[in-house]
């Protein structure tokens, strides 16, 4: 094993040692395994996994724990992540539901059906739209499945050959286009205007008979509402493609204005980011979809139905896509949106856009006081890009930023702005606590003038400095680097 | 920006050596390897492949980045750097010289006419920065 | 109103700031006709009441009892420190570790859940995890296609149905052809000619919790110039010979049954382990090891080039996230239990099924397979398999996993059982078989 240097965390599996161990299962004497599974099928040597004792173990993933930051320890402002507060009260919600089995009788499982099929209804309610599925198991999962009901849909009117390609505005998500291959489609890009909405010109020019679907965000991925909406979606339904909603922004407009009013056939959500289910240092995510009813017999089985016997898994969709996942949907994730709209109710999820917005233009005002710039003139909505003055790059400053305690906004993305800063405050934050950002921001850029070397070491208080990832993609290491070959 | 008088370019910023027995060599130039950063992976075309002018044929990887490389000529794939696979900095340190990505055996020289020469790649290369 | 801190004052703090006059005015450039719709919710309730009405929802269910649930998913020993070291609010409310420098914990966790993963499956390389088993199945199928240039996969009728399911309608809109091996005696035969196949797809346990002949299968496949795509049960890896090897290219699975509750389905998450030959092929996110500015080890995403915000409509795949916190609930479970405690409780839940299909055999119960198993088996039944599992239930035991009619059994189940079960169990099992009329005694025939 190779020895740490003293400046190093010590790996889990240097905290290892041979014959100790922490948790023990139920014993059931020893089987003869080789006379049960037959010959050859047994493995010859052990996995070397780690070896520690239960106190080791706690110490390990709590030291880790401290050398991670969160939600619940500071300010997180990420544009387009909706970082907002993760109650605690979902968790005690969660726990209620995560002893069943996929498989046990539906009888006794009707209080988890009555929910699931009460969230349905509800998410339905929410954005306007005439049929759910909660299978999706993120936002990437949810695109996948709209835009392949979608090509479904175009197959079964006979325009499947015909309808070969998807657009998406040039400041999408990478998800969208990578969405759009794998379901067979080739991208169209169509550039903005100068106010940073659609270009209607260029949309129009983009479209024809050979388009399948437009993938919008809206607001958009520069945080400012297409308020051309109602035109694009004519447009897009008179050259026959559908229209296709990435809910990654509802944030900005949830209970105020519904996608299925703003013409859009196919809905995403992200639960993990209007809904407050736990990001989870990446996931898992939840991304249930939304139809009109012209496409709801295409929907991914299972659905959740009522019936005189009470409530059922469903596969009775007469033109289903199919499955897109095992079992029903990321559940325990759903039970937690379930009682987050339930502690809301629709009032509070007004509240929750209206602060939102308000927050997002609270601090953008506060942030162009201490000297960024902001490219489009006009109030934003529940996020806003901006940019450092000429001559300071935007990772400094976010690397600078890390020295205060606080996160990062979102960098480099979208594509179309150099030097990007994307920034979502969520209305879960105070006005003190968005004052002390937009400061320490000021801060930073009165030290970028002052010295600038010194931004491009920061940064210097967290538990690792600027990392090496040009080596550590020339020469990956991807698993912990054992000094020998296992023993065959 | 150095960009050798001697070559040919692509307005995506391949450049092109003069023929040698039918064959070509292509890179990408200074200032596209300077656009880049540092390049930590490439992916080159298999020997042997039918190219068409304009296809896409090569891929740079920088940490953050990935980035296209098309063909500048039609013709057949005739060798590529392997050199490359442990030392992608090369691309960086020598884009000219040890940083070749593939070689072509041409399979239509007036092609190499619809490239830029130096100067007109030089005022293109300044007009997107 | 719950967890947002504006009072009114605030509120019009900032609208000054701002400079406009209500908040509603914010929303001013939208279209009106947008605005405001009447959207019907129950009204909000506060924590008091919605604990109230989610503890009436919960006891609509019932999960408590002797359980013999198996079908991919089973309700495994999870040891009291891996929700509690897993689920710190750190740890939770973190978000994608894209600053690593505020991030090792996250990136350090999942380096370790790498290491672990390529252990246990003897392969090189293994990503941050990925939705569950079925999309990694689907995933690995299109790796398959990309790395060898043919369109058409094998996948053995042994694979889960569901599995089986997602793979058809993630290759279809590819015009990728899927083409079924069906089983003999319980077992996938050894293909005949591969000859086009991207890859074979096998399960191992498999649906019938059956052990395939893995070696074979690989080099049939091999022979033909596929790979060989095993799908796994990560726990069984602790006793049975690894993907690695047996010459598979590809391990995938669910890893439900390293340390996550059931939660009626999800979630839980997929694993994909390749031979390092498939690195660049590989979707989703990669964490690596480096070093700091001085000379720190630290731990980075790595790779990214392979993923959709650099690559886009060339990414291998259009994945985004990954089931961080699932996977670390793995993670802390392989460390809390070892090599010896993960062997202890493969073997425990060996020991048992063969126990009960022993006793059942003895009660007149007909086992239709020979081939040996794991920790699950098909009993046929007299009673259609989803009455028979309601029936159960009604007597408080949870068996009886409907096995499908593709299988060719007539009417048939699946029974598991995991180191948690135990003799009082069986009994209970049989007592209650015996009272629906499933066991005729004792050395009785079938009909």
């Amino acid at each position: 094993m190779p020895e740490p240097r003293d400046l190093d965390f010590p790996s889990l599996f240097e905290r290892s040692r041979p014959g100790r161990r922490a948790a023990r299962p139920p014993r059931h004497g020893e089987p003869e395994l080789e006379q049960l599974l037959g010959d050859g099928q047994l493995r010859e040597r052990p996995p070397r996994l780690p070896e520690v004792s239960e106190l080791d173990l706690v110490r390990h993933f709590t030291q880790l724990a401290h050398r991670q930051f969160s939600i619940d320890g500071n300010v997180y402002p990420l544009g387009s992540c909706t970082m907002k507060y993760n109650p605690k009260v979902h968790e005690e919600a969660a726990r209620l539901f995560q002893e069943l089995h996929p498989y046990q009788a539906p009888e006794t499982a009707q209080g988890t059906l009555q929910l699931l099929f009460e969230l349905q209804r509800d998410l339905g309610a929410l954005t306007g739209m005439d049929a759910v599925s909660l299978q999706p198991a993120a936002g990437a999962h949810g695109e996948l499945t709209g835009i392949l009901m979608i090509r479904a849909y175009h197959e079964a009117r006979g325009e499947g050959d015909q309808r070969r390609a998807v657009i998406v505005p040039d400041g999408a998500h990478g998800t969208n286009p990578a969405t759009a291959s794998m379901a067979g489609y080739h991208v169209i890009e169509v550039r903005s205007d100068e106010r940073g909405e659609v270009d209607l010109a260029a949309l129009r020019d983009a479209l024809g008979p050979e388009v399948a679907a437009v993938m919008l965000t809206n607001p958009n991925t520069v945080g400012v509402f297409e308020t051309r909406i109602l035109e694009i979606a004519r447009l897009a339904h008179d050259a026959g493609a559908q229209l296709y909603y990435d809910g990654a922004n509802l944030n900005a407009i949830v209970g105020r204005v519904r996608p299925g009013d703003m013409g859009f056939d196919v809905v995403h959500l992200n639960l993990h980011k209007t809904f407050t289910t736990p990001h989870g240092g990446g996931g898992p995510g939840t991304g249930p979809i939304g139809v009109k009813s012209h496409l709801a017999d295409f929907l991914p089985v299972p659905l959740v139905v009522a019936t005189e016997d009470g409530y059922r898994m469903s596969e009775d969709v007469p033109r289903s896509i199919g499955r897109m996942r095992s079992y029903y949907g990321n559940v325990g994730n759903l039970v937690r949106a379930y009682a987050y709209i339930r502690s809301l109710g629709l009032e509070g999820l007004r509240r929750v856009s209206g602060h939102a917005v308000l927050n997002a233009n609270y601090l953008r005002v506060r942030m162009q006081q201490a000297g960024f710039t902001v490219p489009y003139e006009r109030l934003n909505m529940h996020e806003f890009v901006a940019r450092p003055p000429e001559g300071v790059h935007t990772l400094d400053v976010a690397k600078a930023l890390l020295d205060y305690g606080m996160h990062p906004m979102t960098v480099y993305f979208p594509l179309t702005v150099k030097e990007a800063m994307m920034v979502e405050p969520t209305e879960t934050e105070s006005l003190e606590t968005l004052d002390a950002y937009a400061e320490a921001l000021g801060e930073i850029l009165a030290r970028a003038k002052a010295d600038p070397e010194y931004l491009e070491g920061a940064p210097y208080r967290t538990p690792v400095r600027r990392l090496d990832e040009v080596t550590a993609a020339r020469q990956p290491v991807l698993a912990y680097p054992f000094a020998s070959d296992p023993e065959s | 920006m150095n960009i050798p008088d001697h070559l040919r370019y692509t307005a995506s910023h391949e450049w092109v050596t003069e023929p040698a027995d039918g064959v070509v060599t292509v890179g990408i130039s200074d200032y596209a390897q300077d656009q880049l950063g540092d390049v930590v992976y490439v992916e080159l075309p298999e020997t042997g492949r039918e190219i068409g002018a304009g296809d896409q044929v090569a891929v740079v990887e920088s940490v953050k980045t990935a980035s296209d490389i098309y063909a500048p000529v039609s013709g057949t794939v005739e060798s590529v750097n392997d050199a490359l696979d442990g030392a992608p900095e090369q691309i960086n340190h020598s884009p000219y010289q040890d940083g070749w990505l593939f070689r072509v055996r041409l399979s239509d020289a007036s092609e190499l006419t619809q490239l830029l020469d130096a100067t007109a790649y030089r005022q293109a290369a300044s007009e997107e920065g | 109103m719950p967890y947002i801190p504006h009072s009114q004052d605030d509120v019009r703090r900032a609208l000054e700031a701002i400079g406009v006059d209500s908040i509603d005015a914010l929303f001013d450039e939208l279209p009106s006709s947008l605005l405001n719709p009447g959207i019907d919710l129950p009204p909000a309730m506060d924590e008091t009441s919605l604990l109230a009405h989610l503890r009436a929802l919960a006891a609509k269910d019932s999960s408590a009892g002797p359980d013999f649930l198996g079908g991919g998913m089973r309700r495994h020993f999870i040891p009291a420190v891996t929700p509690h070291l897993a689920l710190q609010s750190e740890f939770v409310t973190a978000y994608t570790p894209y600053q690593p420098e505020v991030a090792q914990g996250v990136l350090q966790a999942t380096f370790e859940f790498q290491t672990m993963m390529t252990e246990l499956t003897g392969l090189d390389v293994a990503n941050a995890s990925l939705y569950d088993g079925a999309t990694a199945v689907a995933e690995a199928a299109l790796l398959a296609v990309r790395q060898t240039r043919r369109d058409a996969v094998l996948v053995s009728r042994g694979v889960h149905p569901e599995t089986r399911a997602v793979l058809a309608t993630y290759l279809r809109p590819l015009g990728v052809a899927v083409e079924t091996l069906d089983l003999e005696g319980g077992c996938t035969p050894l293909p005949a000619s591969p000859a086009e196949a991207a890859c074979v797809i096998a399960q191992q346990p498999n649906f019938l919790g059956v052990l395939e002949d893995m070696r074979g299968l690989a080099e049939a496949a091999h022979a033909a110039g596929a790979l060989l795509v095993a799908a796994v049960d990560p726990l069984s890896l602790a006793v049975l010979r690894p993907p690695g090897a047996y010459g598979a290219d590809v391990a995938v699975g669910d890893g439900q049954t390293l340390g996550n509750p059931s939660s009626f389905g999800g979630p839980s998450f997929g694993f994909m382990v390749v031979r390092a030959a498939h690195l660049r092929q590989l979707p989703g996110r990669l964490v690596g090891q480096t070093t700091d500015a001085e000379g720190r080890r630290a731990y980075v995403l790595t790779l990214q080039a392979r993923e959709q915000h650099i690559r886009r409509s060339k990414a291998k795949s259009n994945i985004c996230s990954n089931h961080q916190l699932t996977a670390l609930m793995a993670t802390v479970t392989m460390a809390a239990l070892g090599p010896q405690g993960l062997r202890e409780m493969a073997a425990g839940s060996v020991r048992q099924a063969h126990r009960l299909a022993e006793r059942l055999r003895a009660a007149g119960a007909r086992l239709p397979l020979e081939a040996p198993f794991f920790n699950e088996f098909v009993m046929a039944t007299r009673t259609p398999p989803a009455r028979l599992r309601s029936e159960l239930a009604r007597r408080g035991v949870h068996a009886g996993v409907p096995v499908g009619t593709e299988y060719a059994f007539g009417d048939a189940v699946l029974l598991s059982t995991t180191e948690l079960v135990t003799d009082a169990d069986l009994d209970a099992l049989l007592a209650a078989l015996r009272d629906v009329g499933e066991l005729a005694g004792a050395g009785a025939a079938h009909a």
